[in-house]
């Protein structure tokens, strides 16, 4: 058996079907993200394994038992806001043990802990700290430090890395992935930028209206796109004759598809290509190896591979 | 220009000196003149005013119950307003609108009229409170109300309550929505969370509605006047007094500006206080 089970797990707000019928099996240890655009209920999702909405129907079951039947402050469950919602008037190591002192753990034990935790997320020397005398990035950490001190069952990560700027979330995602194997709590991921749910989880579930409309590894879900929506939605792909081709797989070589180069676009790792052929106008890119490139209005043709 | 600034603020600030600054001023200058039953007020410079004021157990006496009159005010609308603020801002989107409106409303009606209907309902034996009970066999006389501190107290904190009830409003709306169930997530219980999370987060906004409300409550005039009348005088309506019915000026100017030096002293002070204390914590 699973450890967390999500069965048939469906909310309506009225008639608004946040979520429809979801299920999903999580392994004990597993990073599990939750991927779609907004208002695709994933969110919603994660509120009611958190507690905080009831669902309008199915079952959530946390290591064989009933969890609807426990009060959201029992769960023991780890969360991190998108807001972080630290709390402002207490410094970094009573944000973090605030969750200890509530399990009632002394309080030399607790100084440990949170000790331990904060060199964890590399906050060590912030221990006097408030909230608002950190950047950005350190609050994130601090949630996370606050979320993993009590040994959850589970860690909710709700859009954690969404308030970061570019450079930082990339750090924060290699980080946020070494954190998780190291103490190997099982996650789950609530995101609509795919490249963060795909670099960190071992399964992704492409949410849409409410439905999963895929549960598979990243590349799984990449490369065999179970629908259009989730080959739309992790990445570009373009529909060529009724086939769904990735941009980077299309080459341009000496036959093949022949088209009029529409734009062309730079972006330092690579080139970003529109043509326009006979089958529409299809999207490639290219990486940039040093090479010269064909330029706007050049007539070229494309080649992919019978795989993709 | 450098000086059109400071021209085209002039008008503004020639009329906060012309309404502000010099009666103020007067004031202060006439606290220092000398007055006789027969002779009137004499422009000398004299400390007689401020020595009665400062040494009589007469004076002593009205700002001890002024002070303790607005303590009273400030510590009810707090323990009264903040909870009420707190429910008011959990409240779904057509009641909260709604229950707004009942407790700003009553800022819209003059206070006189507020506090004249404490009157018609506790006022002595025909008070329609105090009727009822004795018919009811409640209570064998009327309640003491008029002319009383009690009914001071009660009078300014129902109409001192909506700025204790905005300021809380004001900090809870600056909480994070998600606050709350990150405290409950860590385990915490409802009584929990308002006590180590929410409360500490309004605070300031208690502070600084207490401020608003023992300003108001330690220099207000109608509403003392009105339930406490000549036989229970408070500062304010003690100035009144010497300016309009025994027309010694002069010590009635001493006692208002008592009031406001006090006053000043303590709104600074108290937000000197809140400032140091929260200035790391809130932005």
């Amino acid at each position: 058996m699973a450890f967390l089970e999500l069965e048939n797990l469906s909310k309506a707000f009225g008639t608004y079907k946040a979520v429809d019928g979801l299920t999903l099996s999580v392994e004990k240890g597993e990073f599990v993200s939750l991927l779609g655009p907004s208002g695709c209920g994933k969110t919603t999702t994660l509120q009611m394994i958190a507690g905080f909405v009831e669902p309008s129907g199915g079952a959530i079951r946390l290591g064989g038992k009933d969890l609807l039947a426990v009060k959201p402050a029992k769960r023991g469950l780890g969360i991190v806001f998108q807001s972080y919602a630290l709390f402002p008037h207490m410094t970094v190591a009573e944000n973090v043990g605030f969750g200890l002192e509530m399990q009632g753990v002394a309080a030399a034990e607790r100084m440990t802990r949170v000790g331990e935790t904060l060199e964890l997320v590399g906050l060590g020397a912030f221990t006097a700290r408030f909230p608002r005398q950190l950047s950005g990035g350190q609050q994130q950490r601090v949630a996370l430090a606050r979320a993993l001190v009590i040994r959850p069952q589970i860690l909710l990560l709700d859009e954690p890395l969404s308030n970061l700027d570019a450079k930082l979330r990339e750090g924060m995602q290699i980080e946020l992935r070494q954190i998780q194997r190291t103490v190997g709590t099982t996650t789950i991921l609530v995101t609509h930028d795919q490249a963060e749910a795909m670099a960190l989880s071992d399964r992704i579930v492409v949410m849409n209206q409410g439905r999963a409309e895929q549960i598979a590894p990243p590349h799984e879900a990449y490369e065999k796109p179970a629908t259009a929506f989730v080959a739309n939605f992790l990445g570009k792909t373009n529909l060529v004759n009724g086939a769904s081709v990735r941009p980077e797989r299309i080459a341009f070589a000496a036959s093949g598809l022949a088209g009029t180069v529409r734009t062309r676009i730079f972006q330092g790792n690579h080139w970003l290509y529109q043509v326009d052929t006979a089958s529409g106008l299809v999207t490639v890119i290219r990486q940039n190896s040093g090479d010269a490139m064909p330029a706007e209005g050049d007539t070229v043709h494309l080649a992919w591979g019978a795989a993709s | 220009m450098r000086t059109t600034p400071y021209l085209m603020s002039l008008p503004a600030l020639a009329l906060f000196a012309g309404v502000v600054v010099v009666p103020l001023a007067m004031t202060v200058l006439l606290s220092f003149h000398d007055w006789g039953q027969y002779k009137g007020i004499e422009p000398v410079f004299i400390l007689k005013n401020w020595h009665e004021v400062l040494s009589d157990s007469y004076f002593h006496e009205m700002f001890g119950r002024t002070f303790r009159i607005a303590f009273c005010v400030t510590l009810l609308a707090a323990l009264l307003g903040a909870p009420e603020a707190y429910i008011l801002n959990r409240m779904k989107s057509p009641w909260r609108g709604l229950f707004l409106l009942v407790i700003l409303g009553p800022l819209l009606i003059s206070v006189v009229a507020r506090t004249l209907g404490w009157a018609l309902l506790f006022g002595g034996s025909s008070g329609l409170v105090n009727k009822a009970l004795i018919n009811l066999g409640l209570a064998s006389s009327p309640l003491p109300f008029m002319f009383t501190e009690t009914g001071v107290i009660v009078a300014l904190t129902h109409v001192l309550m909506p700025y204790m009830v905005l300021a809380v409003w004001a900090s809870l709306q600056r909480l994070d929505p998600q606050i709350e169930n990150a405290a409950i997530a860590l385990g915490a219980g409802p009584f929990t969370v308002l006590r180590r999370i929410v409360l500490p987060q309004v605070m300031p906004g208690i502070l600084s509605g207490a401020v608003i409300v023992f300003a108001l409550a330690a220099s207000a005039f109608a509403t003392p006047a009105i339930i406490g009348g000549r036989r229970l005088k408070v500062a304010s309506t003690l100035a009144y007094d010497e300016f309009l019915n025994t027309l010694n000026w002069p010590l009635g100017a001493a006692v208002a500006v008592l009031l406001l030096v006090a006053l000043v002293a303590i709104v600074w002070g108290t937000n000197r206080l809140v400032e140091r204390r929260y200035a790391q914590v809130f932005a």
